[in-house]
């Protein structure tokens, strides 16, 4: 079909991990200067993938060919020759080192024994200005922004000669703006003759910016469409190998008495800096959903964990049903009423070489129930696992299992199961659908909304506004840990509430004043 | 002033092998590997100080190159039992400070054992005829005070004003030094240059060997004149007390070594005076493990931070 | 925070034993190498340890201080804590009990028990040092315990030399008969053997860790703490509060093993240039007994019997007695470094593995 010759070409690529084929027979081409964007849900694949390409994994069948000739490409050094760059979703840069220090890494100039300073960061902001990054050369890391430090690894790749780069999820910690930004540094960069693999499972982005797409389902190219050919409903139902219909109404809200009240709540930053949460008031009211809108790293997880007790406020103060737990233990918020779905299951939610039936415990009110007399209650312990795994279908051979063990949608389940087994009054998920599969995802939707029926009042964080648009009754932007105003999901588009999540626009009412 | 002069002339020959230890445990841990086990590594290279020499002399009759070649051999020791610390904990990603634990154990085990069958089951070597002397350094130390306090001093003194701006060039300001140091702060981002991070953590855990054996024969070169097991006794825990206190750098870890160099020289200064009486040398001792607590825990400025990946075995498949 | 629990998880139960074997076969070599007969010697050795009653006794009286750091260690381990001072809560300890042993005068009944818990207490508070400077000033433990361990020593030899030990002399008086916990029948049925109520309390103690850890709501809290921190602070538990127990009961059972050793077995104490090492040998013992009670116990049976026997090796086979510190380094490395075992086993555990590696794979996380 075409004339030139694929830069990259991954023929029949088959990765299998222990009982699971990761890649299988994967096949896929890249054209020079296009902007080929990799589709597919959280486990598909398409990092796996991508770490193949980049040497980080050995592939245990197929033929990558680069530039027509067959390579066996065994660590990122020999990628990197190859003049593939890839910009990780988590950010490979060493914090305490300059911005042209980890762009040399490894490649040092140098002047006689020493590094060459001079010249390294002469030729970073030489670079840098011509792809219109705009980054200082001589600042530490560890002090600019999250936007920033993805080009510093985008610079890292273009320094090292890339003409393929291959980019992880790049949008997931950035603002909108950073966003949009970022898109016209990859139509740059195609115009400049790079080639671009783009990995991603946002859909918007991949009709913005991509020439063609590649969906990869468990593991399996579905198939490779020009974009300018296809729809976003087309790639959703090939991404997920059935119709989507996420999008069934919710039960109209039932809201009854205000259960959660936070009124000026204000989080001091590290140090004793600026504050990361500052004067955020709001309350929820049994029997419904509020979601909190923002880019990642805004001031949600400060919040989330002063209201869960796990950071201290500086000042406001929060009342759960009229009683004021603001500077309550961790203990008293959940004898009070509150659970929580942690955004970091593993790191937060479980311990993973606990049983199940052990993790079913974990900081439950009810201390009498499984510890008679300071001693464990076996008996209880196990009957509760027993009976909390059939009712919220955690697939595990048994309840002395390590969770360890099992799938993130079943330890989300389990989490779940916890939680809401305590009927609580407030329920607070942070990104409760975060690397699960659409089976999963329809679970916990349906499960947050089951909470909200039962008169619980559920605050929900999610930095997917879908996720947002589909759950809530209202909506709280956050920016900059301030509150910059509430909007009503069902009047309020994207872009609005885009604006907001960048600080641009404050609505009229519910600002702090 | 001559006292003064004198009193920081003999915390030299204290200071000198815990310099060398210390800078040794800056490569290391620079590079991402915590070493315990400096001290086991200072025990065999004062051993390997003393058996070498011992067979220069006993062979070649004593001579001014014999300390020399037990230097040498010191520092070969060291890097032995480095090559076990490396291979167990980068090759293997054996918990650092168990292996560190292991290295000590078996060093004095190990070269108690060599000592006793060589020495017929004696528990230490015989003394040394030829040991280091203090050399003058022409001019230098004819300047007045300076010169009696730090150019008149053993050769391996005059080594360890060479090794510390040595070591802070190569790492601050060489491609080494840059690749060092980030294998030992973020080891994924090293690797997803192509810096092989297992060849530069050895290369620290190396090196660190090399110096702290270079250390342990300082002691047995300038102090005991022999080896037996209470010949290095401490000296590599208070090692890890100067890298802290002087905050995995060069300079810092010297000018800690310095200090807490002067609290044991200043036990034995203090028995000239009548006063000194009433200090208990046990309070000196304790000096550098009490200061080093009271700094990590951050009750004088801002508590401190080592590497950021030192500790940990790096696990590519988690990068 | 997962470390300690990363290091005692590995499913192999048989790594401990093939690195015994293999320490032992290390052992043999370099005896080879040293020109001895490494039959002769391990043959001096197992007739020293099980020869008569007395050697028995003898090697009771080496396991029980071992016993104790053992249990400390792995104490800790499980409560997510590398607990590298037990050499000092041990020290402290011992000098405590030196201290009422000594200075206190009372009829047997109550002198013996309090110094006993006096001991034992100050073990804990010095371990409790290690936990609230984690737990309070973020100090890594490994480093603060080194330190402290040193402090240890020092502060005392302080106090032996400066309150307890007559001037110009290295040891203190015998302490008073009140004191004393050894017993007295048992020494004589085992013909003059140090026998004490300290392998007593040890097997006590074994079990105190079992329940403790395994059956109790404050065990469940400490063992959440040392697999996943953060899942516990977010579960309530207080973690700060749990760092400094963990220490405390570690240090406790540290210090007691200093406790029998002035009050059961010497019944003094010696100013010491560096301390024996109790400490670390319990790093071994908890290493090696993959951090469970029994397996500690099993452990301070295996390096308590090679460091006694290591006397017979020498004065049956001539062999330096430090052989059995290298056999006892050599069986920690292999432990600790299991990938090696792993890697040298492979071959005869293939079917054994490729089941494992089918378990693994249910959870296998791709992304």
């Amino acid at each position: 079909m075409e004339q030139a010759v694929p830069v990259v070409e991954l023929r029949g690529i088959t990765k299998r991990f222990p009982g699971i084929v990761a890649n299988d027979a994967i096949s896929l081409e890249l054209r020079k200067g296009e902007i080929h964007a990799l589709l597919g849900e959280n486990g598909a694949g398409k990092s796996t993938l991508m770490s193949i390409l980049f040497g980080l994994y050995q592939p245990d069948e197929g033929e990558i060919r680069v530039n027509g000739q067959p390579q066996a490409i065994d660590g990122p050094g020999k990628a990197i020759e190859l003049g593939i760059g890839m910009v990780h979703q988590h950010f490979k840069l060493v914090q305490p080192f300059t911005v042209a220090e980890n762009i040399v890494l490894g490649i040092e100039p140098s002047k006689g024994l020493s590094i060459n300073y001079r010249q390294a960061n002469a030729k970073v902001k030489e670079l840098s200005e011509r792809y219109g990054l705009m980054v200082d050369p001589t600042v530490k890391v560890e002090n600019i922004t999250v936007g920033m430090q993805q080009r510093v690894e985008i610079l890292k790749t273009l320094y090292r000669g890339a003409e393929i780069l291959i980019f992880d999820e790049p949008t997931a910690v950035l603002t909108v703006q950073e966003i949009h930004e970022l898109m016209q540094i990859l139509k740059r960069l195609a115009a400049e003759g790079k080639s671009i693999i783009l990995i991603t499972h946002k859909l918007k982005e991949i009709m913005e910016v991509s020439d063609r797409v590649t969906i990869i389902r468990r593991g399996k190219v579905v198939g490779t469409v020009n974009t300018a050919e296809t729809s976003e409903s087309e790639l959703a139902e090939k991404m997920v190998g059935r119709r989507v219909s996420l999008d069934k109404p919710k039960p109209p809200a039932n809201p009854g008495e205000v259960v959660l009240e936070l009124s000026g709540v204000t989080v001091a930053g590290a140090d004793k800096g600026k504050p990361v949460v500052e004067d955020v008031s709001f309350s929820i009211r049994a029997g419904e959903i509020v979601g909190i809108a923002g880019v990642d790293g805004n001031g949600q997880h400060e919040l989330v964990e002063a209201l869960t007790g796990l950071r201290s406020l500086q000042s406001g103060s929060i009342r759960l049903d009229g009683k004021d737990i603001g500077h309550a233990p961790v203990k008293t918020r959940i004898k009070a009423g509150m659970s929580s779905i942690p955004e970091d299951r593993q790191k937060h939610g479980l311990v993973l070489d606990f049983s199940v039936g052990e993790n079913l415990i974990l900081g439950s009110p009810e201390e009498d129930r499984f510890f008679k007399g300071g001693f464990l209650n076996k008996s209880e312990i196990d009957r509760h696992a027993t009976r909390l795994i059939e009712a919220y279908d955690v697939r595990t051979p048994d309840i002395h299992n390590k969770t360890r063990s099992l799938s993130g949608g079943n330890q989300q389940k389990a989490i779940i199961a916890r939680e809401m087994e305590r009927d609580p009054r407030l329920l607070i998920a942070v990104q409760p659908t975060r690397g699960l599969d659409i089976g999963a995802i329809s679970f916990v939707h349906d499960r947050l909304l089951q909470a909200r029926s039962e008169g619980k009042a559920v605050l929900l964080i999610s930095y997917e506004l879908d996720e947002l648009h589909r759950l809530s009754d209202r909506i709280q932007v956050i920016f900059d840990g301030r509150i910059m105003g509430e909007v009503d999901p069902e009047k309020a588009g994207d872009d609005e509430i885009g604006l907001m999540m960048a600080g641009k626009k404050q609505a009229g009412k519910g600002a702090s004043s | 002033m001559g006292t003064l002069a004198d009193l920081i002339n003999s915390t030299l020959v204290f200071s000198v092998a815990l310099i060398f230890a210390a800078l040794g445990g800056v490569f290391s841990e620079r590079s991402g590997v915590f070493n315990i086990g400096l001290e086991g590594m200072m025990t065999a290279g004062a051993f390997g100080a003393a058996i070498a020499s011992y067979y220069m002399e006993t062979d070649g009759g004593a001579t001014t190159s014999s300390p020399w070649v037990g230097l040498i051999a010191g520092v070969f020791c060291g890097l032995v039992f480095a090559l076990l610390h490396a291979y167990a904990t980068v090759s293997l990603k054996a918990d650092q400070t168990i292996v560190g634990v292991v290295i000590n154990i078996l060093a004095v085990a190990v070269t108690l054992y060599l000592v006793k069958i060589i020495f017929d089951g004696a528990g230490d070597t015989a003394q040394l005829e030829q040991v280091f002397a203090k050399w003058p350094i022409p001019l230098l130390s004819d300047i007045p005070f300076v010169g009696r306090a730090f150019f008149n001093s053993y050769p391996t003194t005059y080594i360890a004003y060479i090794l510390v701006p040595l070591s802070a060039y190569l790492l601050f300001k060489t491609p080494f030094g840059l690749r060092l140091r980030s294998v030992g702060e973020h080891p994924g981002a090293a690797d997803t240059v192509g810096i092989n991070v297992t060849k530069y953590r050895y290369i620290g855990v190396l090196i660190s060997g090399a110096l702290a054996g270079l250390g342990g024969a300082t002691i047995t070169l300038t102090t005991t004149s022999n080896f037996s097991h209470s010949t290095i006794s401490g000296q590599g825990f208070i090692a890890i007390a100067a890298l802290i206190f002087g905050r995995w750098n060069p300079y810092g870890v010297f000018g800690a070594a310095f200090f807490f160099g002067m609290a044991q020289a200043l036990r034995n200064f203090l028995t000239r005076f009548e006063f000194s009486q009433s200090i208990p040398s046990e309070f000196l001792y304790m000096l550098p493990y009490v200061l080093t607590l009271i700094v990590l825990a951050g009750a004088v400025g801002k508590s401190v931070r080592g590497p950021a990946a030192a500790g940990e075995p790096y696990d590519p498949s988690k990068r | 925070m997962n470390r300690a629990a990363d290091i005692f998880n590995k499913p192999s139960t048989y790594i401990p034993f093939i690195a015994i074997l293999l320490g032992l076969l290390c052992g043999g070599i370099v005896m080879w190498i040293g020109g001895y007969d490494p039959f002769a010697a391990y043959g001096a050795l197992w007739n020293t340890v099980f020869g008569t009653k007395y050697d028995f006794g003898e090697t009771i009286v080496a396991i029980t201080p071992i016993l104790f750091t053992g249990l400390a260690v792995g104490f800790a381990f499980r409560a997510g804590i590398f607990n590298i001072g037990a050499d000092g809560q041990y020290i402290i300890g011992m000098t405590a009990a030196t201290f009422i042993g000594l200075k206190v005068h009372l009829p047997a009944f109550i002198h013996a028990p309090l110094a006993l818990i006096v001991g034992m207490l100050c073990g804990a508070l010095w371990g409790a040092l290690v936990g609230w400077l984690k737990a309070y000033r973020g100090v890594n433990e490994v480093i603060s315990a080194i330190m402290l361990n040193w402090i240890a020593l020092y502060l005392s030899n302080y106090m032996l030399r400066d309150f307890l030990v007559k001037k110009g002399e290295q040891k203190t008086p015998n302490i008073d008969e009140t004191a004393s916990l050894s017993i007295g029948w048992l020494k004589n049925f085992m013909n003059g053997a140090r026998m004490d109520w300290g392998i007593w309390i040890g097997l006590l103690c074994v079990l105190i860790f079992y329940v403790l850890l395994w059956r109790t709501k404050q065990g469940y809290e400490l063992r959440a703490v040392g697999h996943n921190a953060d899942a516990a602070k977010a579960a309530g538990i207080n973690i700060k509060a749990s760092f400094i127990k963990t220490m405390m009961i570690s240090g406790a059972f540290a210090g007691l093993g200093g406790v029998f050793s002035v009050l059961g077995v010497f019944h003094y104490q010696v100013v010491q240039a560096a301390s024996a090492g109790y400490g670390f040998d319990g790093i071994a013992v908890a290493l090696l007994g993959g951090n469970h009670p029994v397996g500690i116990l099993l452990g301070a049976f295996l390096f308590g019997g090679l460091t006694y026997g290591s006397s017979g090796m020498n004065f049956e086979a001539d062999v330096p007695t430090e052989i059995v510190r290298i056999v006892i380094g050599s069986i920690i490395f292999f432990v600790a470094s299991h990938g090696l075992i792993r890697t040298v086993i492979q071959p005869f555990f293939k079917k054994r593995k490729s089941r494992e590696r089918k378990g693994a794979g249910m959870n296998g996380n791709v992304g």
